[in-house]
C-alpha cells in the first residue's frame, strides 16, 4: 500500500511539475466542444439536444490524449523494469497509473463539463446527473486506456494505434453514459447508472490484469 | 494438445488433407450457389432474397472467426503453442473479409429493401464494431519491429475484445431499442420456408469449409515464409 501511494504521488507530482497533460485534456475538451456550434449551427434547441452526446464524445477523445505517455516514459528510462521487480504486483502498478491518469485528465473534465454543457444551452437542472454519469464513467475510460497503452508500448505510431484499439471498446460506456445523463430519457436513469457502475466494477479487476499481462510481454 | 504443436507434422498432415478439403469446399460452394439461384423468389423480397444466401453465412463466419481468433490466442498465450499463434494471426484477415462481406452484402440488400444503404440498426452497428476490432487486431499485430511482441500483444487484445463483444452487443441492442423499435427493419417472418432454409444451410457449410481451407492454406504459407526468412538470414549470415 505504501509503494502504491508512493507511485501514485510520484506520477501526480510529475504531471503537475511538468504541467501540460491535465491542462491539455481540458483545453482540448473545451476547444473541441467549441467547434460543434460552428458545425451544427448556433440554434439553442439543436445544441441543447446534442449537448450530452457532445460532452461524452469529447470526454472519450480527451481521455486518449495522454495515454501514449502513460507507460512510455517509464519504459524508456527503465523505471518500468524497476516497478516490475518491486514487491508491488504489476497489476497494482497499472492500477496506480490508471488512477493517476484519471486524477490528472479525468477529474478536471468533471469541472469543465458543466461549463461546456451550459455553453451548449444544456438545461442546468440536468447538470448534476451529467457530472455524476461522467464521474462514474471516466474511471473506466482510464482503465481501458491503460490496457491500450500497455498493449501499444513500443509500437510504431502508438498514439494513433491506441485510439483504434480503445475506442471500439468504449462504445458501451458512451451509450450508457449518454443515456444516464439524457434528460429526455424516461425514468431517473438509475438503470443506466447501475450499468455504468457495473462496467466500472468489471473493468477495475480485469483491466489492470490484462494491462499487466501486456506489460510483461513488453518487458520480456 | 502438444501433439499438434509440431509445425513439421502440421505441414505433413495438412498436405494430405488440403486437396480433399478443397474439393469438398468447391462441391459445397457450387451446390450452395446452384441451390441459391434455383430457390423461388421470396414473396416480399423478390429476387434480392438471394443476397441473403451470402449475407447470412458471412455474418455467421464473422462471429465464428472471432471466436476461433480468441480461442487460438488463448492457446497461444497459455501454452505458447506455436501453431495456435500462427492460426490466430492468419484467422484475423479472413474474419475481417467475412465481416466486410457481411457489411457490403447487407448494404446491397438494404438499398432495394429498406431504401437505404445503411441504418443504425443494432445488429449492423455491432457488426461494424466487430469489423473495427479485427482492424485493430491486425494493426497491433504489425505495429512492432519485433514480430513476437506484436503477436503476444495482439493475442491479449483478442481476449480483451472477446470479453467485450457481448457487452458491446448488449449495449448496442439496448441503445437501439431506446431510440426506435427495429420492427420495420426485420426480415420477412420468424419462420423460414424450407425452400430458402436448405440453400442457406448448404451455403453456411460451404462458408465454414471455405474458412477452414483458406486458414490451412494461409497457415502453410506463413510457415513456409518463416522457413524462407530463417534460411535467408542464415545465408546472408554465412556470406557476411
Amino acid at each position: 500500500m505504501v509503494s502504491f501511494k508512493a507511485l501514485l504521488l510520484r506520477d501526480l507530482r510529475l504531471a503537475f511539475r511538468q504541467g501540460g497533460d491535465g491542462a491539455m485534456a481540458v483545453i482540448f475538451f473545451v476547444l473541441a466542444a467549441l467547434l460543434f456550434p460552428f458545425g451544427l449551427g448556433p440554434e439553442p434547441e439543436a445544441l441543447a439536444r446534442d449537448a450530452v452526446g457532445i460532452v461524452w464524445v469529447m470526454a472519450l477523445l480527451a481521455s486518449l490524449l495522454a495515454l501514449d505517455r502513460l507507460f512510455q516514459g517509464d519504459w524508456e528510462d527503465g523505471s518500468l523494469d524497476l516497478m516490475a521487480l518491486s514487491p508491488l504486483p504489476l497489476e497494482l502498478v497499472v492500477l496506480a497509473k490508471a488512477l493517476g491518469h484519471w486524477l490528472v485528465s479525468g477529474l478536471p473534465l468533471l469541472i469543465a463539463a458543466p461549463i461546456v454543457a451550459s455553453m451548449l444551452q444544456f438545461d442546468t437542472a440536468g447538470l448534476p446527473r451529467l457530472v455524476a454519469a461522467l464521474a462514474l464513467g471516466t474511471p473506466t475510460l482510464s482503465l481501458l486506456g491503460a490496457v491500450g497503452a500497455a498493449l501499444t508500448l513500443g509500437a510504431r505510431r502508438a498514439a494513433v494505434l491506441v485510439s483504434l484499439l480503445v475506442l471500439p471498446l468504449e462504445i458501451p460506456l458512451l451509450i450508457f453514459g449518454v443515456a444516464a445523463a439524457d434528460p429526455a430519457a424516461t425514468g431517473d436513469g438509475s438503470t443506466q447508472f447501475m450499468v455504468l457502475g457495473a462496467l466500472l466494477a468489471l473493468a477495475l479487476p480485469l483491466c489492470p490484469w490484462a494491462a499487466a499481462a501486456a506489460l510483461r510481454q513488453a518487458l520480456d | 494438445m502438444h501433439r499438434f504443436a509440431n509445425p513439421a507434422r502440421f505441414m505433413r498432415v495438412s498436405q494430405i488433407v488440403l486437396p480433399w478439403l478443397a474439393t469438398v469446399t468447391v462441391l459445397f460452394l457450387v451446390a450452395g450457389l446452384v441451390m441459391s439461384f434455383l430457390a423461388p423468389p421470396d414473396y416480399q423480397q423478390g429476387e434480392s432474397v438471394r443476397i441473403m444466401f451470402v449475407h447470412v453465412p458471412a455474418a455467421w463466419m464473422a462471429m465464428c472467426a472471432y471466436t476461433s481468433l480468441a480461442l487460438a490466442s488463448a492457446a497461444a498465450l497459455i501454452w505458447r503453442h506455436p501453431l495456435a499463434e500462427i492460426a490466430a494471426e492468419e484467422t484475423a484477415p479472413l474474419g475481417a473479409v467475412f465481416t466486410g462481406l457481411c457489411l457490403v452484402s447487407g448494404s446491397l440488400w438494404g438499398q432495394p429493401m429498406w431504401g437505404t444503404w445503411w441504418a443504425w440498426d443494432a445488429r449492423m452497428t455491432s457488426v461494424l464494431v466487430l469489423f473495427f476490432l479485427y482492424l485493430g487486431y491486425m494493426a497491433l499485430l504489425n505495429a512492432f519491429d519485433d514480430p513476437t511482441r506484436g503477436r503476444r500483444a495482439a493475442a491479449i487484445l483478442a481476449l480483451v475484445g472477446f470479453v467485450n463483444v457481448p457487452i458491446i452487443k448488449f449495449s448496442v441492442e439496448w441503445w437501439n431499442t431506446l431510440h426506435q423499435p427495429a420492427s420495420v427493419l426485420r426480415m420477412g417472418g420468424p419462420t423460414i420456408d424450407p425452400s430458402i432454409l436448405w440453400p442457406l444451410l448448404v451455403m453456411a457449410v460451404a462458408f465454414t469449409l471455405l474458412f477452414v481451407t483458406l486458414l490451412v492454406l494461409r497457415m502453410r504459407a506463413a510457415l513456409i515464409e518463416r522457413k524462407i526468412r530463417v534460411l535467408d538470414a542464415a545465408a546472408s549470415g554465412a556470406l557476411g
